[in-house]
């Protein structure tokens, strides 16, 4: 209104109040619009650019190293420990000593809170004793006299005031507390293993006389009463194949396997899946001949066995299947970062990654599969200390012999991701040599994650491939033709035809490539190749016939309108070839060419690389279309009218002078096209398997980034490993297509200086 | 001779010129092929097919008839069929037709192929019914009586009258059964929990239990937990009326089937109908289609909050889009000091309109959605957590995710139609003493309002047919309530909501009964193709119109 009333008032005065007044609340407006543009210009760029930076920032964590803090650090009494286990919570330690006691105290002041003694009887001594996987917290001591006891680490956890979490530990006895005699003669047990789980349970003993016995107890639970049960004890004599004195003993989890470790570094392998069909698989020697085995443990879910070296090297050993179905024990990668003896090996009981104390105080943490050392940091001065690795693999507490005891706490997020874990082929468990596998979650704890990227980038560089291919050639004719050949009025009709084609949505496309194209290519492959034999065929044989074709009628249609002639002769040639395909199927592949692929060694799925690659084909046609269409057609008249007028024919002027003049802009006009199909999710998602295969087969799918996040994403936990790697993915898209687009946009900028001094 | 005369034809560079017209005829054809092929039959779908009813005698089993609609036609060759297949003597093909049989409930598949050698003589009986049902697709059958309460009330030529009389009162009865259970019922659910909100909130707040607030709302919630008791007296009432009537019905192999009216939503007799009334009965399934809600995993019904969700969402992202676009397109061009760095920009602005859509997803997820939304949500809805308000996908984010995405597109038109503008416009304006926001504001903005307007068309018509970050960001499969309804704050910001492109992706690729879907997806398919060809049609000739102006007026 203000605006208003001063516009129709007289005009003040130049140097008046009124009119300075006014001169003043214009400048004052100009000025507020330059800073209220500015700011907001400015803001959208600046949140353009955040893409960039948070996806940045979410991925950075991956590849962070692990770090170590001492929290807390306080006295104990000195004990002669054996063991030392902390719970979920890192609140609860259990130091189990060599005379039977357990001792559960305050992970954070040494406070006890709570004493165990095992039922022993007093005659007999214990042994030796040893700790089961650490994520069933089962342990046995071996006696004196041949026999065991079994036992289990237990945490209730209850909320007796609302928010506040108490701790009660226990102890239970999953087999009963009754001893097991696993040496029938009854020989004191030197060495001892055990290890048990969905009730059954095994334990191994070496005896003062040096046979290895086992005994497995198979427990039968009452199904009315879970606190009734019976036992079923086994007990067999493993025969050892070697003088050499025993060092070590591991059983697995699923009591499947058994390493005897012996002095001379040999590592012996048993079946002991059944107890009357124990035998020796394999025998090798571990290490070289100056180097000797100072620590072995199984990586959690008991398929690897982690050995540490006298040299400081830690080596991963597994059993590999080959072609006959025999199963021998290979060394899969060895980490060399430390140089002191191995002490002590803690696996991580969720994820495949591992902390190592050696003889010099130092402790590693490090991963498997990533292959990837995370710390080595000296932390203890007494090597001698205990050392227990929380569940969650967040906390570690040490305990030195003279009682010093160390709370540290671990920041070890995404062990898992390195270069090697996402591009490089990977030795997994289980499987039979390095791979590239992408496989993200499973429903077992103990899973191995296979992360790595190059599957997915190879599906979706498959997929631009076969796009550029179905795109490149039609779309850069089509523009020729189009810009120099084309009378203008059918170029007004066909120029919007393709904008339209752009805006197509894709999820459109990859419906009808998912649900209509991909059965009609099945049902009628011969015939698809026929159309692309026999299209350019006709083409070329109506452009010969034209020339024969009487001048009257020939004049009748101007020039600039073959394509017109052509779109009949086009149609005819896909209905024909398409009822000519159950006869040519007939004919030449036993009327089955999906089958006869396959019988050839070609695999055949229906949703493949093909039908991606014609339909991606024609989302990405009008992109690179319309930007050579605009570049052929402003190249300057004058060359062209220059060179048709020293005789060149049109199609030399062409060829010789406009393409050559075009050629930057036909280069970027492919380049954001392959951008587009890079990134394309919904066409790869609906029209492909999705299975990450690694094959160049025409004929069969793959799995894209894009529709690998699109698929995966809404399932990921925020922060995890997971929900990192696909944010990862995200970036290496947005990369690879920033690239692309740049490079476009930086040959058409030169471009258009160019043309701008012709 | 004709030698010569080929390789001169040859030479002329001719060949080349005409497969390169190919190329342009097959891309045509394509997108014309693709278009006509959405729209035949996404739009037949609609029409009432006529139901045939064929004797069928396939060997080793007793012979039966089958009534259906006749969906699709191939011929297999020989080799594909079953090995004990009884082929005739030199018979190198099989002819078979997909017929949709429907009463999923009684023969436990709806479509079923049939092999024409199996065929007797097809026929067209006038007084077959179609049926639409609530649930299990459609009924294919002939009426044989119409009963109340198990009794029989007409029969023989009153039956059909009666029928249809009874399903408009049934109908109508649903009708008012479902505007209780979602809106009235709706209303005391959100009453109540605004309730518990507010309680917690006290209980957050360290008010003691004593405090008469505790009892207000206590109090409150008696009077809804009355009105619900009310109305669910009220329900009641409603479906025992509604469970009054039934019909019995032939099935094709001669079984009867009681269907309670309640079950069904529409009938008609296709093999009667004329054109007219197949034209009539054509208009009133596709208006049940636009504005129907689906049934049966969608695989059945009408898609409206697809539409719904569709247009908000784009409207929501104009909003936002429009004047961040606009503006940073008018300080590129008018403001910035044109050197490196707004080459710089410029580029950059330009490069991410091609960056893939589904990285702005995973963005949009990651960053509005846990980060923003999840404080959000710390810091105002306190009450509700640790069910989340804003920090999980929603409207709000999906179009904020949309106008990222889109806000190049706006940002290039805008500056291409603000160089458009002639120098001598603005030197005009300046040299009779304006301002630089004032020459904006009156000279350079109003003539540059159709390149930006053509910018906004173009963003809605991409923002339209994006999927892939939507997914991501609050798409779902089916949405529990539209964003706008009659509760305040009236806009629900941090709904879920469906979308036409998810639809067609959710219905196509997801649901168990691909066969039955299909045509549906198509009718999906074909109207968002036709909400987005007519949006560019429109920025196109915006954007000719508007060279045609400034032709004029550089002249």
């Amino acid at each position: 209104m203000a605006e208003q009333t001063i516009e129709t008032s007289v005009i003040a005065a130049a140097n008046s109040k009124t009119a300075r007044r006014r001169r003043n609340w214009r400048e004052f407006k100009d000025k507020l619009a330059r800073f209220v543009v500015t700011g907001g210009g400015i803001m959208v760029i600046v949140a353009i650019v955040l893409i960039f930076f948070y996806l940045l920032y979410v991925v950075i964590p991956l590849f962070n190293s692990a770090d170590l803090r001492t929290e807390k650090q306080f006295e104990q009494v000195p004990t002669n420990n054996v063991h030392l286990t902390l719970d979920e919570y890192n609140e609860v330690g259990l130091a189990i000593d060599e005379k039977a006691n357990l001792r559960f105290f305050d992970a954070h002041n040494g406070d006890a809170i709570a004493n165990f003694t095992l039922p022993i009887p007093e005659e007999n001594a214990v042994n030796s004793f040893a700790a089961g996987s650490a994520s069933t917290g089962i342990f046995a001591y071996g006696l004196n006299n041949g026999q065991a006891i079994v036992f289990q680490e237990k945490y209730k956890i209850s909320y007796p005031q609302g928010t506040q979490r108490l701790i009660t530990p226990e102890i239970q006895y999953p087999i009963g507390e009754e001893l097991v005699q696993v040496d029938p003669q009854g020989q004191s047990l030197e060495m001892l293993t055990v290890q048990s789980y969905d009730d059954l349970t095994t334990l191994i003993a070496l005896t003062a006389d040096n046979r290895l016995m086992m005994s497995r107890i198979t427990k039968d639970v009452n199904f009315l009463d879970d606190t009734v049960f019976t036992l079923d004890t086994e007990t067999v004599e493993i025969k050892l194949d070697s003088a050499a004195p025993v060092s070590m003993l591991r059983l697995d989890i699923d009591q499947r396997e058994l390493y005897v470790i012996h002095d001379d570094g040999d590592i012996a392998y048993y079946d002991v899946q059944n107890t009357d069909n124990v035998r020796l698989i394999q025998r090798v020697s571990a290490v070289p001949d100056d180097v000797e085995i100072t620590a072995a443990e199984f990586l959690t879910g008991g398929i690897s066995l982690l050995i540490g070296r006298s040299d400081g090297q830690i080596d991963q050993w597994f059993p590999v299947r080959d072609a006959q179905n025999n199963y021998t024990i290979e060394l899969i990668r060895s980490f060399s970062e430390q140089t002191a003896p191995i002490r002590s090996i803690l696996p991580e009981q969720a994820r495949k990654g591992f902390v190592v104390l050696d003889e010099s105080g130092d402790v590693g943490i490090y991963h498997t599969t990533a292959e990837r050392n995370l710390l080595v940091e000296n932390i203890l001065a007494d090597a001698n200390a205990k050392m227990a690795l929380s569940p969650r693999a967040n906390g570690l507490l040490t305990v030195a012999a003279n009682g010093d005891t160390q709370f540290h706490e671990i920041q070890n997020e995404h062990p898992e991701v390195s270069w090697h874990s996402l591009w490089e082929k990977v030795w997994y468990e289980s499987r039979s040599e390095p791979e590239y596998l992408w496989q993200s979650s499973s429903s077992s704890s103990d899973f191995e994650p296979k992360l790595s990227l190059t599957p997915l980038t190879f599906g979706t560089i498959k997929a631009a491939f076969y796009a550029m291919v179905v795109a490149v050639p039609l779309a850069i004719m089509g523009a020729i033709f189009t810009a120099y050949f084309m009378s203008p009025r059918m170029r007004n009709l066909v120029k919007p035809t393709i904008e339209i084609m752009e805006a197509l949505p894709t999820v459109i496309l990859g419906f009808l490539a998912g649900l209509w194209l991909a059965p009609l290519v099945e049902n009628n492959l011969p015939g698809v190749f026929s159309i692309l034999i026999l299209t350019p065929i006709m083409v070329l044989l109506t452009a010969w016939l034209w020339t024969k074709v009487p001048k009257s009628i020939r004049h009748r249609i101007p020039e600039g309108w073959e394509a017109a002639i052509l779109i009949p002769i086009v149609i005819v040639v896909g209905i024909v070839s398409m009822k000519l395909s159950l006869p040519l199927e007939n004919l030449l592949f036993g009327g089955d060419m999906p089958g006869w692929l396959e019988s050839t060694g070609i695999g055949y799925d229906q949703r493949n690389s093909l039908v991606v690659g014609m339909v991606m084909g024609f989302a990405v046609i009008p992109t690179i279309f319309s930007i050579t269409e605009d570049a052929i057609f402003s190249v300057p008249k004058q060359l062209t009218i220059g060179s048709l007028a020293l005789g060149a024919t049109p199609w030399q002027t062409l060829t010789k002078v406009v393409l050559l003049t075009a050629s930057p802009a036909i280069f970027s006009a492919v380049m954001i096209g392959l951008g587009r199909a890079v990134g394309e999710t919904m066409i790869v998602l609906m029209a492909t398997g999705n299975t990450p295969i690694m094959d160049f087969n025409i004929f069969e799918g793959f799995r894209a980034l894009s529709a690998n996040i699109a698929v995966e994403m809404p399932e990921a936990a925020v922060n995890s490993t997971h929900y990192r790697v696909l944010f990862l993915a995200a970036l290496v898209l947005f990369s690879a297509t920033f690239v692309f687009n740049t490079l476009a946009e930086l040959v058409r900028q030169r471009l258009r200086k160019k043309y701008s001094s012709l | 001779m004709s030698n010569s005369t080929f390789k001169s034809w040859y030479q002329s560079g001719s060949p080349w010129v005409w497969l390169n017209a190919g190329a342009v005829s097959i891309s045509l054809i394509a997108v014309i092929g693709l278009v006509l092929l959405i729209a035949v039959r996404g739009l037949s779908h609609f029409w009432p097919a006529d139901i045939m009813s064929v004797e069928y005698n396939e060997p080793g089993l007793e012979p039966t008839v089958l009534m259906g609609e006749k969906v699709n036609h191939e011929v297999v060759p020989a080799e594909r069929v079953p090995s004990d297949y009884p082929l005739k003597e030199g018979q190198t093909t099989v002819e078979r037709y997909l017929l949709k049989i429907g009463n999923r409930d009684q023969f436990g598949l709806d479509f079923r192929w049939v092999n024409k050698d199996w065929m007797g003589e097809i026929s067209y009986p006038k007084d077959i019914l179609a049926i639409e049902r609530r649930e299990w697709g459609h009924f294919y059958g002939y009426l044989l009586s119409v009963q109340q309460q198990g009794e029989t009330v007409a029969e023989g030529e009153q039956a059909w009258p009666e029928f249809q009389q009874r399903l408009e009162r049934s109908n109508n009865l649903v009708a008012e059964i479902k505007y209780i259970e979602k809106i009235e019922i709706g209303k005391i659910n959100q009453a109540l929990e605004s309730l518990r909100l507010d309680e917690r909130r006290l209980e957050l707040d360290g008010v003691p239990e004593d405090n008469p607030a505790y009892a207000e709302i206590e109090a409150a919630k008696a009077l809804e937990n009355e009105k619900y008791a009310k109305l669910q007296t009220r329900l009641s009432e409603l479906n025992q009326a509604l469970v009054r009537d039934q019909v019995v019905l032939q099935m094709s192999n001669g079984q009867e089937v009681i269907l309670p009216l309640a079950k069904i939503v529409d009938v008609v007799k296709p093999n009667e109908m004329n054109r007219l009334e197949k034209m009539q009965h054509y208009f009133h399934e596709v208006w049940k289609f636009v504005s129907g809600e689906p049934r049966e995993a969608n695989t059945e019904g009408g898609i409206f909050p697809a539409i719904f969700g569709t247009v908000m969402m784009v409207l929501i992202m104009s909003v936002i889009v429009t004047p961040f676009g606009v503006i940073a397109a008018i300080y590129l061009k008018e403001y910035a000091k044109q050197g490196f760095i707004t080459r710089t920009i410029r580029i950059a602005v330009n490069n991410l309109a091609g960056v893939p859509s589904i990285v702005y997803g995973v963005f949009g997820l990651g960053f509005f959605v846990y980060f923003l939304g999840g404080n959000i949500d710390e810091i105002f809805f306190q009450a509700k957590l640790p069910s989340p308000t804003f920090g999980q996908p929603g409207l709000m984010w999906a179009s904020l995710t949309l106008a990222i995405l889109t806000v190049p597109v706006v940002i290039v038109a805008t500056e291409e139609g603000l160089s458009r503008i002639p120098r001598a416009m603005r030197e005009g304006s300046l040299a009779l003493g304006a301002t630089k926001a004032e020459t904006l504001w009156r000279t350079v903005i109003p003539m540059a309002a159709p390149a930006m307007m053509t910018g906004l068309i173009l963003a809605v018509a991409r923002a339209a047919g994006e999927v892939a970050p939507l997914m991501m960001v609050g798409v779902v499969k089916l949405a529990p309530a539209l964003a706008v309804d009659s509760v305040a704050p009236y806009l629900h910001l941090d709904r879920q909501f469906m979308h036409l492109g998810f639809h067609i992706y959710d219905v196509g690729f997801q649901s168990p009964n691909v066969e039955a879907a299909r045509p549906l997806v198509y009718a999906t398919a074909f109207l968002l193709l036709l909400i987005i060809v007519v949006l560019n049609l429109t920025a196109i000739s915006i954007r000719n119109r508007l060279r045609e102006n400034f032709k004029a007026s550089d002249n």
